[in-house]
């Protein structure tokens, strides 16, 4: 127990000694935690719009200003040629082109029906999905109105309202799914990188050799070094959680305690994973970069960014073997939707299980000799 | 010139004779690229929703069928009241639940009135699935209306550059950007500092040999290493992601190439500033990573965030080249559109190389 005490003593010297390591441990987080909430707004608001009107009819002229009023759109453009208002979109300056057909209004009266070309860059699937639908209920309100203007009488239609009520989060304001989220990754971050980057150094600079002929015990060492990465985990969640408050005014609504009990484990089980990827790297690059191929996936799949459900079915199952998508839905639900513990204990368990498999494999792995 | 190619051929010594991380550099760019690829897209499908239908009649039946028809929902139907939908949105179980009126069917030619329950705590889902569902009811009320005396207007949507709606078409181009942009700088980001911190650095400076040779021979290596790491992720793309190149192949290379040397040269700069290779790695990877992620644009629309942060993201090399890639890939424009991003990554190319060269001191400390 004393060695151990020796270790930690030691290893929190060495933390604090290195100021810009600390700076990045501390600073960037909160940055991050500042940043990207701000950043992250999916909200389809300004759908910019380059029309090409051929038909210069007042049926026309109607249906553009109803375009323009719906409040959806942002017209950039006003061109007479369908290649004119392309290069709006090649140059990305416009997402949609409405192209009104020369005869517009001539064959609405005469044949009862007309087609308007819509072309969307749909590149961007969402934007182009979204527009178009807009646009499509634009002109079906625009469309509706002419009927009744041709049909002084028509038969009553039925009218279906669909009211939406949004729990949690009556604003639909995207900050509270996003901070919860930033908590994690945060976490991820210093146990993940930190650790096994702290460990190969040891191993790089020889320093590891001086450790290993010491009577110090397997176990005594790599908690020396995971404690203290541990404990500045849980400081770093605490301050972001007193950020997330006073900064989004966000609040845990479920149990705090519930909370500290999954960052523990969250914590326990990334630092593992940051272990088992020092024993099998010679040399801090390789730690880095495979470490940061992990990173990536844990954070492109874990949910954060894109909803796990739409993944295809394999995708899903990689994402659910990843810690970090585990902590991720459960930070969310206590902090959002205060769920108790009935709800959330499957994933403690698997995160317990994560936790014990990553350790134990990395212990297993670690050697003190080669 | 012989002196320089001697040293070249040193550092391609050094980095050959580590097999692993040689293996971890060509081999993790592919595998992210086509898990992504494959993975992820913006589009929202598999929506659980719970259908709480207390009509029961064939109208409202008609409808439900016309919702699961739609991919995008998963429903589950079944009667239930405000605390049990309570209790399986906290648990996670779905994402909403619409509730039908109780006589749905007859009210219809009247004005009827569905409640949707979302789960706000994801607002991308709970907004798309409101549109979706609200477009899907639209469709519905047309259909009942078809009687009408017909005066129809019909929008056909064209899909421009992505015939097949695929919902994953625009992040191949970011991810390419995102992997070049935290590899490349990463890798040289220890190519100096690992020297002055294994003390070799030293020798290196009291040779005969320019210091700015130093800098020259650390930056080719890797920049022949990227130019084929690239070749191999387009490749990836066009064989197994089945994205075509649209444009100028010629083009994509030497753009890509130009995107390559900025990224060496922040990662000259980058060493040179830093005193260990833990510091380097820890800027390069931990700390580029999110920025890059964010400001390349691929994953967040950069035109809803607030002024100064769309300030910043023109900082970021990579964002430039997602609008260069996004342009030669997939919409096959020529050199005449991108001309004045190509010019914004060249002038930050010289910045960062100045800056490097400048910090790049001769005296150990």
């Amino acid at each position: 127990m004393k060695i151990l005490f020796y270790l930690l003593q030691k290893e929190f010297r060495q933390i604090r000694r290195d100021k810009s390591i600390l700076a990045m441990m501390f600073v960037m987080p909160l940055v991050q935690l500042v940043i990207l909430p701000l950043a992250m707004d999916f909200d389809v608001r300004h759908i910019n719009l380059a029309l090409v009107d051929h038909d210069h009819s007042t049926f026309s002229r109607q249906l553009i200003s109803k375009i323009e009023a719906s409040g959806y759109f942002k017209p950039v453009s006003y061109t007479s040629t369908y290649q004119d208002a392309l290069k709006h979109i090649e140059r990305g300056t416009a997402d949609l082109i409405l192209e009104i057909p020369s005869g517009f209004e001539r064959n609405l009266v005469r044949e009862k029906s007309q087609q308007l070309g819509v072309s969307a860059d749909a590149i961007n699937g969402v934007k182009a999905g979204i527009g178009g639908s807009y646009l499509a209920q634009v002109i079906a309100d625009f469309n509706a109105g002419i009927r009744v203007q041709f049909n002084p009488a028509p038969p009553p239609a039925g009218t279906i309202m669909l009211t939406v009520s949004n729990w949690y989060n009556p604003l639909g304001a995207y900050k509270y799914n996003v901070v919860p989220g930033v908590l994690v990754l945060l976490l991820t971050l210093i146990g993940g990188y930190m650790a096994a980057l702290n460990i190969v150094r040891e191993k790089e600079n020889g320093t590891i050799e001086q450790i290993n002929v010491t009577p110090i015990r397997k176990w005594q060492f790599i908690l020396g070094k995971l404690i203290p990465f541990w404990v500045i985990g849980l400081l770093v969640f605490t301050v972001g959680l007193a950020v997330s408050w006073a900064v989004y005014g966000i609040f845990p609504k479920g149990s705090i305690l519930l909370l500290y009990l999954f960052a523990m484990v969250y914590l326990m089980a990334v630092l593992g994973f940051g272990l088992l990827i020092s024993t099998y790297s010679d040399t801090q690059v390789q730690a880095m970069f495979v470490a940061f191929f992990f990173m990536s996936i844990f954070m492109l799949m874990s949910g954060f960014f894109t909803s796990t459900d739409s993944m295809p079915a394999w995708s899903r199952t990689i994402s659910n073997l990843t810690p970090i998508t585990h902590f991720i839905r459960v930070d969310r639900m206590i902090i959002l939707k205060g769920s108790g513990f009935n709800e959330v204990q499957k994933e403690l368990y698997y995160l317990i299980g994560f936790a014990l498999i990553l350790n134990g494999w990395a212990i297993r792995n670690y050697r003190k000799t080669h | 010139m012989e002196q320089l190619l001697v040293f070249i051929r040193k550092e391609f010594f050094h980095i050959f004779r580590d097999r692993r991380t040689l293996l971890i550099l060509f081999g993790l760019p592919v595998v992210q690229l086509l898990l992504f690829g494959f993975a992820l897209s913006n589009e929202v499908k598999n929506i659980r929703l719970m259908i709480a239908d207390n009509a029961g009649d064939v109208s409202s039946q008609e409808l439900i069928a016309k919702i699961r028809a739609s991919r995008y929902f998963i429903l589950e139907e079944q009667l239930a009241d405000y605390s049990e939908i309570e209790q399986k949105l906290k648990a996670g179980a779905i994402k909403g639940a619409l509730i039908f009126p109780a006589g749905f069917g007859n009210d219809l030619s009247g004005a009827v009135q569905l409640q949707l329950i979302a789960d706000g705590s994801d607002p991308n889902i709970a907004k798309t699935m409101f549109n979706y569902l609200n477009s899907i009811l639209a469709d519905y009320r047309q259909s009942k209306t078809t009687s009408l005396p017909d005066y129809r207007i019909e929008p056909e949507i064209r899909l421009l550059y992505n015939e097949e709606g695929s919902g994953s078409l625009g992040f191949i181009p970011g991810l390419m950007a995102l992997i070049l942009m935290i590899v490349c700088t990463a890798l040289t980001s220890v190519a100096v500092v690992k020297e002055k911190e294994t003390g070799t650095m030293e020798v290196l400076l009291v040779s005969p040999f320019k210091p700015a040779y130093v800098l020259l021979a650390k930056a080719i290596p890797y920049l022949l290493l990227s130019l084929l790491n690239f070749t191999l992720i387009v490749a990836m793309a066009l064989l197994v992601l089945n994205v075509e190149v649209k444009g100028s192949l010629f083009l994509l290379f030497a753009t890509s190439t130009l995107f390559i040397i900025t990224c060496l040269s922040f990662g000259l700069l980058i060493s040179n500033v830093t005193s260990s290779q833990q510091t380097a790695l820890l800027i390069s990877l931990m700390g580029m990573m999110l920025p890059t992620l964010i400001f390349t644009g691929f994953l967040l629309p950069i035109e809803n965030m607030p002024g100064i942060l769309q300030l910043i993201s023109n900082l970021v090399p990579s964002r430039w080249y997602y609008l260069i890639t996004k342009a030669i890939m997939l919409k096959g424009l020529g050199i005449a559109y991108i001309w004045k991003e190509t010019l914004v990554l060249s002038g930050m190319t010289v910045f960062l190389l100045g800056l490097a060269i400048k910090k790049f001191s001769i005296r150990l400390q």
